[in-house]
């Protein structure tokens, strides 16, 4: 068994509305190994982004556990908190409005290094290069600000600012989704070398389904701020378990004119995740619902690390 | 592709040129499209943020900013009526009518502040003589058709998830059983397994009514499900217009090899993607020769002169590319 990089237990994130407490991440426990990258993928409003916000210490914890390198890391405050987050670094989705258009992109990425307050001027300035070297902008663009850069570059901004502190653990919350597959392509195989030269572990957000199978060591399929099926990336795709996962990977358009995807069309209307029954939250869209999954579901494990929130699975196969 | 004489083409676009301009900077938005579409048939539009895929399909609807926006040439002719030299008037009676448009982001494109089932048979009291009854019959026959029940009538958008929305915009462009859709990216805001749902919905629709469609979108998997003819477009041009089998089992220009290339293949483990090195041309500049030529790893100096002409096959496969040939055996295909 190789060593955990990020562990959670029972992890839960509530965010209180009008209508009452709305479960955004509801009793997620993982690990994820390091220089493995975790995909997470789901549909929008399930919460993939809150898990990996609650993770970094972006946003505070509801209840559960975090472990970084086996610390507990759950609680922690003042200079523990800023080392935690230091090691803990997150990309965003949009790069036109993560990074600051009124700063020029050095500077953008010089930042981190100034807070940390851990080098002297002349080392950050070497630093800020080696960095705009390391996600490749060019020379003649290191001064230029976000409005003259496409988003590709902007991206590599974003990755840039994020790796300037030699982070362990990175969450890329759907870092290639505003970009053209072109340009995606590019960003995709930088972070992938970074991974290798770095032995980053990526948490790596996404609703796309090809890019998350290229990426991914592991997969994580949520829903409704559950993880339904968690298992080794080809396993996922070979055999999925879950309902949902299965709809969910019938769904995507195959670019194989000759064989494309039969369908499953899925019926019925979304649960709310506000103040949501306590049994399967996808019951009400899947075929196979009996009177058993309005009760509560645990997450168990079918074969060794492939996981399935679902009471019927046996049964199903 | 289907060139018999009773399958002639609903709706043609011939020689569209488009440009925006703010100041002295002119951009050249579209530069010399021809497009045909077909009775009960679907023509993927593909390609990058900025190729001028809105901005055709604008054009068509006559619906480019009053300022800032000129169509320069072209024509455009809905079964024979030549629509740019239509009276205001007389265009406001097809949009919506004979030619709707399915907007790209759902959020946007409904009215916040009005009950969706208005919104739905407004469309339809602009074009029919039907009472307000009938109207309102109307609109609830649309919501029931994509799928939501006809007691949502009177509820706001926001009373709606993303898919829910999306099916409003579609059953308001649908309402009046439009010959042509415009479909702008139908799908790109929505959860697969939603688009699944869309799609399948665009899709019945279509069948029953015969539309001729245009979808536009860069999603090359969504391509393959549902549309008949494919044109890829870059920089404001064809680069490559044939049927889905052709692009898909035979791609000719080096800027679709290069999209295929760089989308992360499902069946492969490949651990490196292929991107297309390189950015799209800036849109102000003229450009000499084929657009694509200083990111294309088969560029001759032949490609940086003049104009690129059409190369066809015998049977209707459309390349702009001068060196297809050596392209097409160094792909070994």
């Amino acid at each position: 068994m190789s060593e955990s990089m990020v562990r959670v237990e029972g992890l839960k994130k509530y965010f209180s509305t009008a209508r009452g407490l709305l479960h955004a991440v509801d009793d997620v426990t993982m690990d994820i190994e390091k220089g493995h990258t975790v995909g997470i993928v789901g549909e929008s409003g399930c919460g993939k982004s809150t898990l990996g916000r609650t993770i970094i210490h972006l946003l505070d914890k509801t209840d559960g556990k975090i472990f970084l390198e086996g610390e507990d890391v759950s609680d922690v405050k003042g200079k523990d908190l800023k080392r935690v987050r230091e090691q803990m670094q997150i990309i965003f989705q949009d790069p036109y409005s993560s990074i600051d258009p009124k700063k020029s992109i050095r500077d953008t990425v010089k930042e981190p290094l100034k807070v940390s307050g851990r080098y002297s001027k002349s080392e950050i300035e070497e630093k800020t290069d080696m960095l705009m070297d390391l996600v490749g902008i060019d020379e003649r663009l290191k001064y230029a600000y976000p409005h003259e850069l496409d988003g590709g570059r902007r991206q590599r901004v974003g990755i840039a600012r994020a790796l300037a502190l030699d982070p362990k653990f990175v969450v890329c919350d759907e870092p290639v989704s505003a970009l053209d597959v072109s340009i995606q392509a590019q960003v995709l195989n930088l972070l992938k070398k970074l991974q290798m030269d770095r032995d980053l572990t990526y948490m790596f957000v996404t609703h796309d389904m090809s890019v998350v199978k290229h990426i991914s060591d592991e997969i994580c399929v949520m829903y409704l701020g559950q993880v339904v099926e968690k298992c080794p990336s080809k396993e996922l795709f070979k055999m999925p378990l879950h309902p949902y996962t299965k709809a969910l990977l019938s769904a995507i358009p195959s670019i194989d004119i000759d064989h494309p995807n039969k369908r499953e069309i899925l019926r019925g209307e979304l649960t709310s995740p506000i103040n949501p029954k306590p049994g399967c939250r996808f019951a009400a869209r899947c075929k196979f619902a009996t009177e058993k999954c309005l009760e509560p579901q645990e997450q168990q494990e079918v074969s060794p690390g492939h996981f399935v929130r679902c009471c019927r699975v046996e049964e199903l196969g | 592709m289907d060139n018999t004489a009773e399958n002639k083409e609903f709706l043609s676009v011939k020689n569209l040129k488009v440009e925006y301009f703010s100041g002295k900077t002119v951009v050249h938005a579209v530069n010399g499209v021809d497009l045909k579409m077909y009775k009960g048939k679907t023509l993927g539009l593909v390609g990058e943020t900025g190729a001028g895929k809105t901005t055709i399909a604008k054009s068509i609807l006559r619906i480019l900013p009053d300022v800032g926006a000129r169509i320069v040439e072209g024509e455009i002719k809905l079964d024979g009526k030549d629509l740019l030299s239509l009276k205001e008037h007389d265009m406001r009676k097809i949009r919506g009518n004979e030619i709707s448009m399915i907007f790209q982001d759902p959020m946007t494109a409904l009215n916040p502040v009005q009950r969706v089932g208005e919104q739905i048979s407004e469309a339809v009291k602009l074009h029919s003589d039907l009472s307000k009854e009938q109207c309102e019959e109307r609109a609830k026959e649309m919501l029931k058709m994509v799928g939501i029940t006809e007691d949502r009538y009177y509820e706001y958008p926001h009373q709606f998830s993303g898919g829910m929305k999306q099916r409003i915009v579609i059953a308001i462009a649908l309402a009046c059983n439009p010959q042509v859709l415009l479909a702008d990216e139908p799908t790109t805001a929505l959860d697969v397994t939603i688009q699944a749902q869309v799609l399948e919905l665009v899709g019945e629709l279509q069948k029953k009514f015969n539309t001729a469609m245009l979808l536009i979108t860069h999603d090359l998997g969504v391509v393959a499900t549902v549309c008949d003819e494919v044109a890829i477009i870059y920089a404001g041009r064809i680069v490559e217009y044939g049927t889905k089998e052709q692009i898909f089992h035979h791609p000719s220009h080096p800027y679709t090899l290069g999209l295929f290339g760089a989308i992360p293949d499902m069946a492969d483990d490949d651990i490196w993607l292929h991107p297309i090195e390189g950015l799209p041309p800036d849109p102000t500049k003229e450009i000499v020769g084929c657009a694509f030529a200083p990111r294309c790893k088969y560029a001759t100096e032949a490609c940086l002169k003049g104009e690129i002409p059409a190369l066809t096959t015998e049977d209707g496969h459309i390349s702009h590319c001068i060196n297809m040939k050596s392209v097409l055996s160094k792909e070994g295909k």
